[in-house]
Protein backbone atom coordinates (compact mmCIF):
# COMPACT_ATOMS: atom_id res chain seq x y z
CA UNK A 1 0.00 0.00 0.00
CA UNK A 2 1.25 3.68 -0.90
CA UNK A 3 0.87 6.74 0.89
CA UNK A 4 -1.63 8.16 -0.37
CA UNK A 5 -3.65 5.07 0.61
CA UNK A 6 -2.70 5.24 4.20
CA UNK A 7 -3.23 8.73 4.53
CA UNK A 8 -6.95 8.34 2.88
CA UNK A 9 -8.08 6.00 5.26
CA UNK A 10 -6.82 7.62 8.47
CA UNK A 11 -9.80 9.53 10.09
CA UNK A 12 -7.26 11.32 12.43
CA UNK A 13 -5.64 15.03 12.09
CA UNK A 14 -2.59 15.23 10.82
CA UNK A 15 0.32 15.34 13.08
CA UNK A 16 3.56 17.44 11.46
CA UNK A 17 4.95 15.40 8.34
CA UNK A 18 2.82 11.92 9.79
CA UNK A 19 -0.51 11.84 8.31
CA UNK A 20 -1.82 9.24 10.51
CA UNK A 21 -2.59 8.83 14.41
CA UNK A 22 0.67 9.15 16.73
CA UNK A 23 -0.27 5.60 18.28
CA UNK A 24 0.18 4.06 15.05
CA UNK A 25 3.57 2.21 13.98
CA UNK A 26 4.86 2.11 10.79
CA UNK A 27 5.03 -1.34 10.59
CA UNK A 28 1.50 -1.57 10.23
CA UNK A 29 -0.95 -1.04 7.89
CA UNK A 30 -3.91 0.51 9.99
CA UNK A 31 -5.14 0.88 13.02
CA UNK A 32 -7.57 -1.58 12.91
CA UNK A 33 -4.45 -4.08 12.09
CA UNK A 34 -2.57 -2.85 14.78
CA UNK A 35 -5.33 -3.92 17.01
CA UNK A 36 -5.58 -6.83 15.62
CA UNK A 37 -1.84 -8.46 16.03
CA UNK A 38 -1.89 -6.67 19.44
CA UNK A 39 -5.56 -9.26 20.58
CA UNK A 40 -3.48 -12.24 18.70
CA UNK A 41 -0.18 -11.76 20.56
CA UNK A 42 -2.18 -10.88 23.58
CA UNK A 43 -4.14 -14.41 23.80
CA UNK A 44 -0.84 -16.19 22.49
CA UNK A 45 0.67 -15.04 26.16
CA UNK A 46 -2.53 -16.30 27.50
CA UNK A 47 -2.44 -19.83 25.90
CA UNK A 48 1.55 -19.88 27.85
CA UNK A 49 -0.74 -18.71 30.61
CA UNK A 50 -3.64 -21.76 30.34
CA UNK A 51 -0.32 -24.51 30.50
CA UNK A 52 1.34 -22.82 33.32
CA UNK A 53 -1.69 -23.17 35.66
CA UNK A 54 -2.69 -26.09 33.74
CA UNK A 55 -0.11 -28.36 34.61
CA UNK A 56 -0.87 -27.27 38.43
CA UNK A 57 -4.42 -27.81 38.15
CA UNK A 58 -3.13 -31.56 36.87
CA UNK A 59 -0.65 -32.04 39.38
CA UNK A 60 -3.75 -31.20 41.83
CA UNK A 61 -6.28 -33.83 40.40
CA UNK A 62 -3.36 -36.71 40.02
CA UNK A 63 -2.46 -36.15 43.97
CA UNK A 64 -6.46 -35.40 45.25
CA UNK A 65 -6.68 -39.14 43.41
CA UNK A 66 -4.24 -40.75 45.45
CA UNK A 67 -4.75 -38.76 48.77
CA UNK A 68 -8.17 -38.65 48.91
CA UNK A 69 -8.79 -38.80 52.58
CA UNK A 70 -5.72 -35.85 52.96
CA UNK A 71 -7.04 -34.09 50.45
CA UNK A 72 -10.75 -33.84 52.04
CA UNK A 73 -9.21 -33.53 55.35
CA UNK A 74 -7.46 -30.48 54.05
CA UNK A 75 -10.17 -29.10 52.01
CA UNK A 76 -12.22 -29.04 55.37
CA UNK A 77 -9.72 -26.31 57.24
CA UNK A 78 -10.46 -23.75 54.49
CA UNK A 79 -13.65 -21.36 55.27
CA UNK A 80 -15.86 -21.52 52.61
CA UNK A 81 -17.07 -17.69 53.40
CA UNK A 82 -13.61 -16.41 52.17
CA UNK A 83 -13.52 -18.37 49.22
CA UNK A 84 -17.21 -16.78 48.12
CA UNK A 85 -16.51 -13.44 49.60
CA UNK A 86 -13.52 -13.81 46.87
CA UNK A 87 -14.66 -15.06 43.90
CA UNK A 88 -17.35 -12.19 44.56
CA UNK A 89 -15.58 -9.47 44.43
CA UNK A 90 -12.74 -11.16 41.75
CA UNK A 91 -16.16 -11.30 39.45
CA UNK A 92 -17.69 -7.63 40.31
CA UNK A 93 -13.85 -6.39 39.26
CA UNK A 94 -14.06 -8.53 36.30
CA UNK A 95 -17.50 -6.73 35.73
CA UNK A 96 -15.75 -2.95 35.94
CA UNK A 97 -12.84 -4.10 33.88
CA UNK A 98 -14.88 -4.74 31.22
CA UNK A 99 -16.45 -1.25 32.07
CA UNK A 100 -13.54 0.36 32.07
CA UNK A 101 -12.44 -1.09 28.22
CA UNK A 102 -15.56 0.24 27.62
CA UNK A 103 -14.86 3.79 28.43
CA UNK A 104 -11.73 3.82 26.51
CA UNK A 105 -14.05 2.84 24.11
CA UNK A 106 -16.01 5.53 23.93
CA UNK A 107 -12.79 7.92 24.87
CA UNK A 108 -14.79 8.85 28.32
CA UNK A 109 -12.12 9.87 30.25
CA UNK A 110 -13.58 10.05 33.59
CA UNK A 111 -15.57 7.20 33.50
CA UNK A 112 -12.39 5.24 32.76
CA UNK A 113 -10.59 6.21 35.38
CA UNK A 114 -13.29 5.31 37.73
CA UNK A 115 -13.59 2.12 37.10
CA UNK A 116 -10.22 1.39 37.09
CA UNK A 117 -9.82 2.74 40.11
CA UNK A 118 -12.59 0.34 41.55
CA UNK A 119 -11.01 -2.61 39.88
CA UNK A 120 -7.80 -1.69 41.67
CA UNK A 121 -9.60 -1.31 44.75
CA UNK A 122 -11.73 -4.65 44.57
CA UNK A 123 -8.23 -6.29 43.15
CA UNK A 124 -6.68 -5.27 46.19
CA UNK A 125 -10.00 -6.55 48.68
CA UNK A 126 -9.32 -9.78 46.85
CA UNK A 127 -5.34 -9.91 48.02
CA UNK A 128 -6.30 -8.58 51.68
CA UNK A 129 -9.37 -12.10 52.07
CA UNK A 130 -6.40 -13.87 50.70
CA UNK A 131 -3.73 -12.64 52.96
CA UNK A 132 -6.39 -13.37 55.92
CA UNK A 133 -7.03 -17.12 55.30
CA UNK A 134 -3.01 -17.53 54.81
CA UNK A 135 -2.22 -16.07 58.55
CA UNK A 136 -5.35 -18.06 59.33
CA UNK A 137 -3.64 -20.92 58.11
CA UNK A 138 -0.02 -20.23 59.44
CA UNK A 139 -1.65 -19.68 62.85
CA UNK A 140 -3.37 -22.87 62.35
CA UNK A 141 0.14 -24.76 61.41
CA UNK A 142 -0.74 -25.44 58.08
CA UNK A 143 2.09 -24.41 56.29
CA UNK A 144 4.29 -27.47 55.05
CA UNK A 145 7.87 -26.82 55.57
CA UNK A 146 7.62 -24.01 57.52
CA UNK A 147 4.97 -24.30 60.27
CA UNK A 148 3.28 -27.43 59.95
CA UNK A 149 1.58 -29.89 62.32
CA UNK A 150 -0.28 -33.13 61.79
CA UNK A 151 -2.29 -32.82 65.13
CA UNK A 152 -5.34 -31.72 63.40
CA UNK A 153 -5.73 -34.42 61.28
CA UNK A 154 -5.19 -37.11 63.82
CA UNK A 155 -8.03 -36.03 65.78
CA UNK A 156 -11.67 -34.89 64.88
CA UNK A 157 -12.21 -31.82 63.69
CA UNK A 158 -15.26 -30.22 65.20
CA UNK A 159 -16.39 -28.73 62.06
CA UNK A 160 -16.57 -32.04 60.69
CA UNK A 161 -17.52 -34.03 63.48
CA UNK A 162 -18.20 -36.67 61.26
CA UNK A 163 -15.00 -37.17 59.88
CA UNK A 164 -12.69 -40.18 61.25
CA UNK A 165 -8.94 -38.93 62.31
CA UNK A 166 -6.42 -39.73 59.84
CA UNK A 167 -3.77 -42.72 60.58
CA UNK A 168 -0.53 -40.38 61.40
CA UNK A 169 0.71 -40.99 57.35
CA UNK A 170 -2.21 -40.32 55.87
CA UNK A 171 -2.12 -37.04 57.93
CA UNK A 172 1.25 -36.32 56.70
CA UNK A 173 -0.30 -36.32 53.02
CA UNK A 174 -2.39 -32.96 53.97
CA UNK A 175 0.85 -31.37 53.66
CA UNK A 176 0.87 -32.28 49.78
CA UNK A 177 -2.67 -30.94 50.10
CA UNK A 178 -1.50 -27.56 51.55
CA UNK A 179 1.37 -27.43 49.38
CA UNK A 180 -0.56 -27.40 46.30
CA UNK A 181 -2.57 -24.87 47.83
CA UNK A 182 -0.16 -21.89 48.80
CA UNK A 183 1.44 -23.01 45.02
CA UNK A 184 -1.81 -22.63 43.36
CA UNK A 185 -2.88 -19.63 45.21
CA UNK A 186 0.05 -17.99 45.48
CA UNK A 187 0.98 -18.01 41.73
CA UNK A 188 -2.75 -16.74 41.89
CA UNK A 189 -2.20 -13.75 44.03
CA UNK A 190 1.19 -13.10 42.24
CA UNK A 191 -0.57 -12.35 39.05
CA UNK A 192 -3.11 -10.01 41.02
CA UNK A 193 -0.19 -8.40 42.56
CA UNK A 194 1.22 -7.90 39.09
CA UNK A 195 -2.09 -6.83 37.67
CA UNK A 196 -2.63 -4.13 40.73
CA UNK A 197 0.80 -2.74 40.01
CA UNK A 198 -0.02 -2.80 36.12
CA UNK A 199 -3.45 -1.07 36.12
CA UNK A 200 -1.72 1.67 38.98
CA UNK A 201 0.72 2.33 35.62
CA UNK A 202 -2.59 2.64 33.09
CA UNK A 203 -4.13 4.53 35.57
CA UNK A 204 -1.51 7.08 35.62
CA UNK A 205 -1.12 7.74 32.34
CA UNK A 206 -4.70 7.65 31.27
CA UNK A 207 -4.92 10.45 34.26
CA UNK A 208 -2.82 12.22 31.37
CA UNK A 209 -5.09 12.01 28.82
CA UNK A 210 -3.67 8.25 27.15
CA UNK A 211 -6.38 5.41 25.56
CA UNK A 212 -9.17 8.14 25.52
CA UNK A 213 -7.69 8.95 21.94
CA UNK A 214 -8.45 5.38 20.11
CA UNK A 215 -5.44 4.06 21.12
CA UNK A 216 -7.22 1.36 23.91
CA UNK A 217 -4.69 -1.77 23.16
CA UNK A 218 -3.41 -1.29 26.42
CA UNK A 219 -6.45 -0.45 28.37
CA UNK A 220 -7.83 -3.82 26.26
CA UNK A 221 -5.19 -6.00 26.63
CA UNK A 222 -4.70 -5.70 30.20
CA UNK A 223 -8.62 -6.48 30.11
CA UNK A 224 -7.55 -9.66 28.45
CA UNK A 225 -5.19 -10.38 31.29
CA UNK A 226 -7.26 -9.59 34.38
CA UNK A 227 -9.92 -11.80 33.15
CA UNK A 228 -7.94 -14.49 32.82
CA UNK A 229 -6.60 -14.21 36.07
CA UNK A 230 -10.55 -13.88 37.01
CA UNK A 231 -10.90 -17.49 35.31
CA UNK A 232 -7.91 -18.76 36.98
CA UNK A 233 -9.77 -18.00 40.46
CA UNK A 234 -13.40 -19.82 38.67
CA UNK A 235 -11.34 -22.95 38.94
CA UNK A 236 -9.71 -22.81 41.98
CA UNK A 237 -12.64 -21.70 44.28
CA UNK A 238 -14.34 -25.32 43.54
CA UNK A 239 -11.38 -27.63 43.22
CA UNK A 240 -9.62 -26.02 46.38
CA UNK A 241 -12.98 -25.27 48.11
CA UNK A 242 -16.10 -26.98 47.19
CA UNK A 243 -15.81 -30.41 46.06
CA UNK A 244 -14.53 -31.98 49.19
CA UNK A 245 -17.45 -30.49 51.16
CA UNK A 246 -19.23 -34.09 51.29
CA UNK A 247 -16.85 -36.52 51.32
CA UNK B 1 -23.95 -4.86 13.35
CA UNK B 2 -23.93 -1.56 15.98
CA UNK B 3 -21.01 0.61 15.91
CA UNK B 4 -20.53 3.47 18.26
CA UNK B 5 -20.91 7.17 16.47
CA UNK B 6 -17.57 8.62 18.82
CA UNK B 7 -15.35 5.69 16.68
CA UNK B 8 -12.89 6.20 14.14
CA UNK B 9 -13.37 3.18 11.82
CA UNK B 10 -10.22 2.22 9.29
CA UNK B 11 -11.07 -0.03 7.23
CA UNK B 12 -8.96 -2.39 4.95
CA UNK B 13 -8.36 -0.89 1.55
CA UNK B 14 -8.05 -3.77 0.07
CA UNK B 15 -11.57 -5.53 -1.46
CA UNK B 16 -10.03 -8.63 -0.45
CA UNK B 17 -9.84 -8.24 3.04
CA UNK B 18 -13.19 -7.52 4.15
CA UNK B 19 -15.28 -9.07 6.61
CA UNK B 20 -14.85 -12.49 5.90
CA UNK B 21 -11.20 -11.73 6.13
CA UNK B 22 -9.52 -14.09 9.28
CA UNK B 23 -7.86 -11.91 10.50
CA UNK B 24 -10.44 -8.79 10.60
CA UNK B 25 -13.88 -8.29 11.92
CA UNK B 26 -16.00 -4.84 11.89
CA UNK B 27 -15.41 -3.38 15.12
CA UNK B 28 -17.94 -3.51 17.75
CA UNK B 29 -18.38 -2.03 21.23
CA UNK B 30 -20.40 -4.18 23.37
CA UNK B 31 -22.76 -2.60 25.70
CA UNK B 32 -22.89 -1.57 29.32
CA UNK B 33 -25.48 -3.50 29.36
CA UNK B 34 -24.36 -6.82 27.84
CA UNK B 35 -21.49 -6.31 30.59
CA UNK B 36 -24.46 -5.98 33.48
CA UNK B 37 -26.23 -8.80 32.41
CA UNK B 38 -23.26 -11.13 32.58
CA UNK B 39 -21.98 -9.80 35.55
CA UNK B 40 -25.30 -10.66 37.29
CA UNK B 41 -25.53 -14.64 35.59
CA UNK B 42 -21.99 -14.75 37.29
CA UNK B 43 -22.77 -13.83 40.50
CA UNK B 44 -25.93 -16.08 40.49
CA UNK B 45 -23.53 -18.63 39.58
CA UNK B 46 -21.30 -18.26 42.07
CA UNK B 47 -24.19 -18.33 44.53
CA UNK B 48 -25.52 -21.27 43.19
CA UNK B 49 -22.22 -23.44 43.00
CA UNK B 50 -21.75 -22.49 46.66
CA UNK B 51 -25.19 -23.49 48.00
CA UNK B 52 -24.98 -27.01 45.72
CA UNK B 53 -21.77 -27.38 47.97
CA UNK B 54 -23.39 -28.03 50.78
CA UNK B 55 -26.29 -30.21 49.45
CA UNK B 56 -24.62 -34.15 49.52
CA UNK B 57 -24.61 -35.13 45.92
CA UNK B 58 -21.97 -38.20 45.92
CA UNK B 59 -19.18 -37.80 43.15
CA UNK B 60 -21.77 -34.94 41.23
CA UNK B 61 -20.37 -32.54 44.11
CA UNK B 62 -17.39 -32.02 42.19
CA UNK B 63 -19.12 -32.47 38.78
CA UNK B 64 -21.76 -29.87 38.98
CA UNK B 65 -19.35 -27.34 40.63
CA UNK B 66 -16.62 -27.75 37.66
CA UNK B 67 -19.53 -27.83 35.22
CA UNK B 68 -20.47 -24.36 36.82
CA UNK B 69 -17.34 -23.67 36.51
CA UNK B 70 -16.96 -24.00 33.23
CA UNK B 71 -20.41 -22.29 32.15
CA UNK B 72 -18.75 -19.19 34.21
CA UNK B 73 -15.01 -19.39 32.59
CA UNK B 74 -17.40 -19.55 28.69
CA UNK B 75 -19.49 -16.24 29.93
CA UNK B 76 -16.28 -14.54 31.02
CA UNK B 77 -14.52 -15.14 27.59
CA UNK B 78 -16.99 -14.87 25.02
CA UNK B 79 -18.24 -11.45 26.64
CA UNK B 80 -15.94 -10.20 28.56
CA UNK B 81 -13.53 -10.99 26.17
CA UNK B 82 -15.15 -10.39 23.44
CA UNK B 83 -14.40 -13.85 22.15
CA UNK B 84 -17.67 -13.75 20.53
CA UNK B 85 -17.40 -10.58 18.87
CA UNK B 86 -13.32 -11.57 17.60
CA UNK B 87 -12.15 -12.18 14.37
CA UNK B 88 -11.84 -15.87 13.14
CA UNK B 89 -7.75 -15.96 13.97
CA UNK B 90 -8.54 -14.99 17.79
CA UNK B 91 -11.39 -17.43 17.84
CA UNK B 92 -8.87 -20.01 16.27
CA UNK B 93 -6.30 -19.42 18.95
CA UNK B 94 -8.81 -19.27 22.00
CA UNK B 95 -9.78 -23.23 20.81
CA UNK B 96 -6.43 -24.16 20.42
CA UNK B 97 -5.15 -22.80 23.93
CA UNK B 98 -8.46 -24.86 25.44
CA UNK B 99 -7.45 -28.18 22.94
CA UNK B 100 -4.06 -28.49 24.31
CA UNK B 101 -5.35 -27.90 27.57
CA UNK B 102 -7.60 -30.68 27.36
CA UNK B 103 -5.02 -32.90 25.91
CA UNK B 104 -2.88 -32.50 28.64
CA UNK B 105 -5.46 -33.27 31.30
CA UNK B 106 -6.75 -35.76 29.44
CA UNK B 107 -3.56 -37.61 28.60
CA UNK B 108 -1.84 -37.75 31.58
CA UNK B 109 -5.00 -38.71 33.82
CA UNK B 110 -5.52 -41.98 31.04
CA UNK B 111 -1.79 -42.42 32.12
CA UNK B 112 -2.16 -42.42 35.83
CA UNK B 113 -5.60 -44.07 35.94
CA UNK B 114 -4.64 -46.68 33.81
CA UNK B 115 -1.28 -47.83 35.14
CA UNK B 116 -1.12 -51.37 37.39
CA UNK B 117 -0.22 -49.38 40.15
CA UNK B 118 2.49 -51.39 42.64
CA UNK B 119 2.34 -54.12 40.14
CA UNK B 120 5.37 -53.74 37.97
Amino acid sequence: MDSHAIAAQTAEPAQLEHEHPAFLRHHFENVAQQREAATFGMWLFLLTEIMFFGGLFCAYLIFRNWYYPAFVAGSHTLHIWAGTLNTTLLIISSFTMAMAVHAAEVRHRTPLLRWMIITIVLGCGFLCVKAYEWHDEWVNHHVPGLNFSIREFTHTNPAYPADKPLAPDMAEKTQIYYSLYFVMTGMHALHMIIGVGLLTILLIRARAGAFTNGHIAPVENFGLYWHFVDIVWIFLFPLLYLISRHQ
Amino acid sequence: MEQHPQEHHHHFPHPEMGASEPTHTPFRIVSPKTYLLIGGCLLVLTAATTAISYVELGVFNAVVAIAIACIKASLVVLFFMHIKYSSKLTKLTVASGIFTFLVLITMTMTDYASRAWGRW
